[in-house]
């Protein structure tokens, strides 16, 4: 399995939009065939429209307030004494999350189609948020499908759903998590396409949506490819870029513009949630090597049994509780391009605590994943060397979980 | 020899009514009961669907889930789906059995392996819900090949072109999806609208036994017997459900309301 080099990595699919002839794909009712090929060839005409993407470029500077900051972790630098620790502040972004530029670039879409409501999927919320404060800025209705458990544990995203004025639907089946939400929101969407659009929160489901969110998301490693030019006057030649992966649409987005990059100088480091270290459920099916298998229209690595039923997983982090993978990740790691890895529970814990003792930021509890093979790998690598880690969201929707496993406030400013 | 469904429709034909198709999922609530809810409704159906239950299904509504957590919840697995579609052909007045499911588990399976199994299982037909044509194309091709009907879904979404294409690769018998819906849906389409639809495609295709299924209930049924077939799956499946939850036996229930439904097309 091979990249092609000079083609954007969400334009490699075949026709029938597999990715290394296995990955992908369009494993949908008959009923969705139509409003998907119609978003297909709505998609394909505006990514290459100027106007279209100069409306993008607007939205995105004046209302989420790209770009987002490119940091010296000096602190955390000295403290690890090995490479030189960077981070990407995507929780800047409008919202705190990577979650904005799909929700504004679908809800462009929908409007353009002339549809009257957006419905969406949620894990940690920040989706779900993210579209509802899109939805409400160009004037559509929303309605977001959460998993039970997930509106449990992300409640201050919750609340800024419903503040935004959308439906927040609770969805009570399966493991009450986002593999439920996913499913319940394409049920949803097989019975109201004519007059809804839908919006999945990650570079997941049938394949236009993992190419639309994956081309939304790569915003970022577009800001970072300048502002590392514009700190090292080039690309340096020992580059590692970390990133949590649950879905994958944060770390796509990290990694797009360095595809062509040989991997001995632009190395890319996914790493998913491995869960509570003494359980034996996880969500890093790219990890422990789970089968290829279809989950929600897609060919991917996923979770499941001998029979086909995709398994329970176990995180502290909503937004990496899935089951499956984006199939541009089982791409990337089967084309060698990516290496991926997981962090249990506790080392995110444990690295977002060293985080926040030594630096003024509050990487949530899934970039806490990222932070905690980046700190562990920055110890033996040479000084010269960049680790950059995606922060991709702020951990103030995690103040329930953070309070009860370290036994303290949390304070927001400090 | 001719396919045992096109038989079913012909002996519906001759006594001018639509063939009746039932869906319950195998192994709900059990192994045991849902082979003795084959046995005893296939008195009154011509056709039964078997649903092969998934834990993700996207086309499903309420009541199939809750009948496809509970058959998983109980052990069912793959071989004792087979099983039950091998034990229930060795009655007497045995009919067409179809599977129902989702790609994933005939992909687990492995495709050959599974296709094989039908056959010796008796299985007559397959309705894969999540695998649309022209993705199916190779894989109907080898149900085919096999003597398994691969049964092609057409819905209200699907344009004139893809109409005839669909069609033309199809085999016997062909499913329309009534409206825009997961199953179990309310009828929110008027019944006459449903059945200009179902014209058309049998304009385009006169020959094959076109069913209709999604919002087909006790209620619903009898506003569309010019159909070739009907297909009722939530409402068995609810009684399922009601019974368990009631303390009354399910095989008895589900019989009494399969013999009202074949009443009412009579």
């Amino acid at each position: 399995m091979k990249l092609k080099k000079r083609i954007p990595v969400i334009d490699q699919g075949d026709k029938f939009g597999f990715w290394g002839g296995k990955f992908g794909g369009n494993f949908v009712p008959e009923t969705l065939k139509k409003p998907i090929e119609d978003l297909e060839s709505q998609f394909n005409k505006l990514k290459n429209d100027k106007k279209f993407i100069y409306e993008r470029d607007k939205y995105f500077k004046n209302w989420i307030g790209v770009p987002t900051r490119f940091i010296k972790l000096n602190n955390l630098t000295t403290y690890i004494g090995g490479a030189q620790i960077w981070s990407k502040v995507v929780s800047d972004a409008n919202g705190g999350a990577h979650k904005i530029y799909n929700a504004t670039v679908h809800c462009l879409l929908a409007k353009r189609s002339g549809k009257k409501v957006i419905i969406g999927d949620t894990g940690a919320g920040y989706a779900g948020k993210m579209l509802s404060m899109a939805a409400k800025k160009f004037g559509l209705k929303c309605k977001i499908f959460m998993g039970a458990k997930d509106i449990e544990r992300q409640q201050p995203n919750v609340r800024a759903m419903k503040k935004n004025g959308a439906d927040v639907i609770p969805v009570y089946s399966g493991s009450q998590t986002l593999v439920d939400a996913v499913s319940e929101c394409m049920r949803y969407w097989v019975a109201n396409c004519d007059t809804t659009a839908m919006c999945v929160g990650s570079t997941v489901g049938p394949a236009i949506f993992v190419r639309i969110c994956g081309w939304s998301t790569s915003q970022i490693s577009r800001e970072l490819k300048r502002q590392l030019l514009d700190e090292f006057g080039a690309i340096p030649k020992k580059l590692k870029l970390y990133n949590c992966v649950g879905g994958g649409s944060s770390s796509f987005g990290f990694w797009n513009e360095f595809m062509d990059y040989d991997k001995k100088q632009v190395e890319f480091i996914g790493v998913e949630a491995g869960g509570p270290s003494k359980s034996k459920k996880h969500a890093a099916p790219l990890t422990y090597g789970s089968k290829i298998g279809i989950l929600h229209g897609a060919a991917q690595y996923v979770n499941q049994n001998s029979d086909g039923q995709i398994e329970e997983t176990e995180s502290i982090s909503a937004g990496l509780d899935y089951p499956g993978i984006s199939p541009l990740h089982c791409f990337l790691k089967d084309a060698k391009r990516a290496r991926y890895t997981a962090a249990s529970d506790e080392e995110a814990l444990k690295a977002y605590q060293i985080v926040t003792k030594y630096e003024n930021l509050r990487p949530s509890l899934e970039p806490s994943h990222a932070f905690s093979v980046a700190i562990k790998e920055a110890k033996k690598l040479s000084k010269d060397t960049i680790v950059v880690i995606n922060s991709c969201g702020d951990a103030y929707k995690d103040k329930k979980i953070l309070e009860k496993k370290l036994g303290k406030k949390y304070d927001k400013s400090n | 020899m001719t396919n045992p469904i096109n038989l079913a429709f012909k002996k519906a034909k001759e006594e001018k009514r639509p063939a009746l198709v039932t869906y319950t999922v195998a192994g709900d609530s059990s192994k045991k009961q849902s082979l003795e809810i084959l046995k005893s409704i296939s008195n009154y159906a011509d056709i039964l669907e078997l649903g092969v239950p998934h834990n993700t299904p996207v086309a499903d509504g309420g009541q199939i889930q809750t009948s496809a957590y509970r058959a998983i919840k109980n052990g069912i697995k793959m071989n004792d789906i087979f099983k039950i579609a091998r034990d229930f052909k060795k009655i007497k007045n045995s009919k067409p059995i179809i599977f129902m499911g989702y790609y994933n588990m005939i992909y687990q399976y492995g495709e050959n392996k599974f296709i094989k199994n039908c056959k010796t299982s008796g299985v007559n037909g397959l309705i894969v819900v999540d695998l649309p044509w022209p993705e199916n194309k190779f894989f109907s091709k080898k149900c085919k090949k096999n003597s398994i009907n691969f049964i092609q879904l057409l819905s209200p979404t699907t344009s004139k072109k893809r109409l005839k294409s669909i069609t033309k690769d199809s085999h016997d018998m062909i499913y329309y999806i009534s409206m825009l819906s997961t199953t179990g849906g309310k009828l929110k389409v008027s019944p006459k609208r449903i059945l200009n639809n179902y014209y058309k495609i049998k304009k385009i295709s006169p020959k094959k036994n076109c069913v209709i299924g999604f919002g087909i209930t006790e209620k619903t049924i009898s506003s569309f017997k010019k159909a070739d077939g009907l297909v009722v799956g939530s409402q068995i499946c609810k009684e399922i459900t009601r019974s368990l939850n009631n303390r009354q036996n399910p095989v008895i229930n589900v019989s009494k309301m399969v013999n009202k439904l074949k009443k009412k097309i009579s």
